[in-house]
């Protein structure tokens, strides 16, 4: 088994709040981060494929595939975007960089033929990022 | 779902690297230009990753916020701009990056609100340490 990693890069708006809690509350959980006007970040996602190496090609995966599903299903979506309000999975959950990374499983696993999903990185900024391993 | 969050923190201290159980020589020997006696510095940057589940409301792990403010009066209160040879948990062992990991894991290990993975330690942008605690870090994580 090999571990392959491949980055994209997206842009967005979001805003975090809870529609059930009062504006104080949203404040007070959320700080700057519940303001409604949104603000943004330019993200970094990495992706790692398991898999193992193809004798002939000496490939795990052809990374040209990789790169075209990244950009069909997440950076065409993603990028430029306000995520809250044009990103479907973000109408009803809040696009924490936890949720974000959850999003981006459930939108690449299973697309990516011949090898498995084994994590999604997710930077905010270079110094906070979530992963997620499909986990339940 | 599990999902882990990981946060940087940056501090710069000063330190030596010394023990009083070897004699001068050996000192010079064992540790070289880090035993110099009046000492270096460098700028630490500290990763510290936590688990747990992803709260259905929030969407968080955990609250940078609180974080944040346990990592300001735990870690950076504490080392930042200071001479880490001088602080309590170095009067007995030596200022490795070893032990600074270790150090800053049973300080984060106390954050109550998520479960601490691991801490990664990087003395310079050519170092860095990784420590777990008594647990190995869990298969597959890379």
């Amino acid at each position: 088994m090999i571990f392959l990693t491949r980055k994209a890069e997206f842009s967005s708006a979001h805003y975090y709040w809870v529609e059930s809690w009062s504006q104080e509350e949203n404040e007070r959980v959320f700080g700057k981060c519940a303001n409604r006007n949104g603000h943004g970040h330019n993200y970094t996602l990495e992706v790692t494929i398991a898999g193992e190496i193809d004798p002939i090609s000496g490939f795990v995966v052809d990374l040209k595939a990789v790169k075209d599903i990244l950009e069909a299903e997440v950076v065409s979506v993603y990028d430029h975007r306000h995520l809250n309000l044009e990103v479907p999975e973000f109408r009803t959950t809040i696009p924490t960089t936890e949720n974000i990374a959850v999003a981006i499983w459930r939108r690449l696993d299973g697309k990516i033929p011949g090898a498995k999903l084994h994590r999604i990185r997710v930077y905010e900024m270079p110094d906070l990022f979530a992963d997620y391993y499909g986990e339940p | 779902m599990k999902a882990y969050l990981s946060r940087r923190y940056h501090f710069s201290a000063a330190h030596r690297l010394h023990t009083e159980l070897y004699d001068a020589a050996r000192n010079q020997v064992v540790f070289g230009k880090c035993n110099n006696p009046h000492g270096h510095g460098h700028n630490y940057t500290v990763q510290v990753t936590f688990s747990g589940p992803i709260d259905p409301v929030t969407g968080m792990v955990v609250n940078l916020a609180d974080l944040d403010a346990f990592a300001r009066t735990n870690l950076l209160d504490r080392f930042d701009h200071t001479n880490l040879n001088l602080l309590d948990c170095f009067t007995t062992t030596v200022s490795t990056t070893e032990n600074l990991s270790i150090e800053i894991h049973r300080i984060f290990a106390q954050f109550p609100l998520a479960h601490l993975e691991q801490v990664h330690v990087e003395e310079t942008s050519n170092n860095s340490f990784d420590f777990a605690g008594s647990a190995a870090p869990a298969l597959g994580r890379i």
